[in-house]
């Protein structure tokens, strides 16, 4: 199981073995305020290495880069 | 005037005298009555709020200001800010990041397509130093050769130098918080003053710069101290407050304060309108956390004439679009840029 992937949070960002809002393991554990927080929030940690990310937020969207595993961003 | 609900004698008592002194004289509320006002139970806010809306469309009129902002330079600064996810001395998990030029303009771009007329620069800094000043120069320099729209910038406190150089680059508004009363700002900050702050929007003012200064309310602040720092903005009379809820940032020591409840936060809107009658008072951060999607209409019924379109510096918005089809269904026009100038 994966942490919910709210509609502001595309790309994927929320859904991988990570939380990308706390960098713990998403491993079918519930993370109720990262999820809540996910709708206003754009991704911190990267879900696939629980790095921290280097974000950058724009009027319209955001982009988060992994130093290993590269960019996403609200375009997906 | 009829009132919709009966009020008790003391209520009814800051309400019409509010109803005097700023409706009808333009004089806003002095501190002891501001904290009458935010006294008010919750039975008055409906009554407060509508106050507060014909104060606002009285002085200031039914254009809304629309803003856009874009972080030049994000995280990793040295001050203490304890509300703040960019410090540097926290364990925030924002990371430093700095924006390039073209990216720049596309933020622009896209701010200006929402119909905003104005343009924030911010700076995550204690103040400038060379290199951003110089980035800020060549950032404004292109904005300019490809979109008309006001630039505003955020980038600390300023030397008179500094202050100088950005009036001659057009520069037309600088904000700079003085974030909460003076009494309380020890508590929140302790790597620089409130006193340097209100030197740089001296200076600012003096340039010729139009003075942009708010704060965030529900930083543990009594309601004396709330009371207290919506008359030390009237003192400053800044051309544009902006008022940020506290969205508590993991990490940073007011990351477990509890975000300050609804109605708290429209009285507060309320009662900052009735000191400030003629200035643009901006929804900011924070409002999504208190309020939810119903605050953006409550706030703009009740004495807010300008928004924040869009995203903020490091946490996500409302759409754009809903907050522009907000102003439509409430018949309020958006401020146009020559009505700036
Ligand atoms: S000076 Fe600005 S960026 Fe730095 S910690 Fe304070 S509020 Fe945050
Ligand atoms: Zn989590
Ligand atoms: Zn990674």
């Amino acid at each position: 199981m994966t942490t919910p992937v709210a509609e502001t949070s595309q790309g994927g960002a929320a859904a991988g073995a990570f939380c990308d809002q706390c960098g713990r393991p998403a491993d079918g554990a519930e993370h109720p305020r990262c999820t809540a927080r996910r709708e206003l929030e754009p991704p911190r940690y990267c879900p696939d290495c629980a790095r921290r990310m280097v974000v950058q937020v724009t009027p319209v969207g955001w982009t988060a880069r992994c130093s290993r595993h590269g960019e996403r961003s609200s375009a997906g | 005037m009829a009132h919709s609900r009966t009020v008790t004698t003391t209520q009814s008592d800051i309400l019409s005298t509010a109803r005097t002194q700023v409706l009808e004289k333009g004089k806003g509320l002095s501190e002891s009555q501001v904290l009458e006002v935010l006294r008010l139970p919750d039975d008055a806010l409906d009554e407060l709020l509508e106050l507060a809306h014909e104060v606002r469309m009285r002085w200031c009129g039914p254009e809304v200001e629309v803003e856009g902002i874009i972080s030049l330079k994000t995280g990793g600064c040295p001050e203490d800010c304890h509300f703040c996810s960019q410090s540097g001395l926290f364990a925030s998990p924002v990371r430093s990041a700095w924006l390039d030029i073209p990216m720049l303009v596309e933020a622009a771009k896209q701010t200006a397509k929402t119909g905003a007329t104005e343009f924030c620069i911010v700076a995550a800094v204690r103040g400038p130093d060379e290199r951003l000043m110089t980035q800020v120069a060549a950032g404004i320099a292109a904005i300019r050769d490809e979109i008309d729209i006001n630039i505003a910038c955020s980038l600390g406190m300023l030397t008179s130098e500094q202050v100088e150089a950005l009036a001659a680059m057009g520069v037309h508004r600088y904000n700079h918080n003085l974030e909460t009363a003076r009494s309380h700002f020890p508590n929140v900050v302790t790597t620089h003053t409130w006193e340097e702050r209100w030197e740089t929007l001296r200076m600012v003012r003096e340039a010729g710069m139009e003075v942009c200064c708010g704060g965030i309310v529900g930083m543990g602040e009594s309601l004396e101290q709330r009371a207290e720092f919506a008359a030390q903005l009237a003192a400053l009379e800044p051309d544009e407050v902006p008022l940020n809820f506290l969205n508590p940032r993991p990490g940073t020591p007011f990351g477990e304060l509890e975000p300050m409840a609804g109605p708290d936060a429209l009285r507060t809107v309320a009662a900052f309108r009735l000191a400030l009658p003629r200035t643009i008072l901006r929804f900011a951060g924070g409002r999504e956390i208190t309020l939810g999607d119903l605050g953006a209409r409550q706030g703009l019924l009740g004495g807010i004439n300008a928004v924040i379109v869009g995203n903020y510096l490091t946490t996500l918005g409302r759409p754009a679009e809903s907050d522009i089809d907000l102003l439509g269904e409430l018949q309020m026009p958006i401020k146009a840029l020559n009505d700036t100038l």
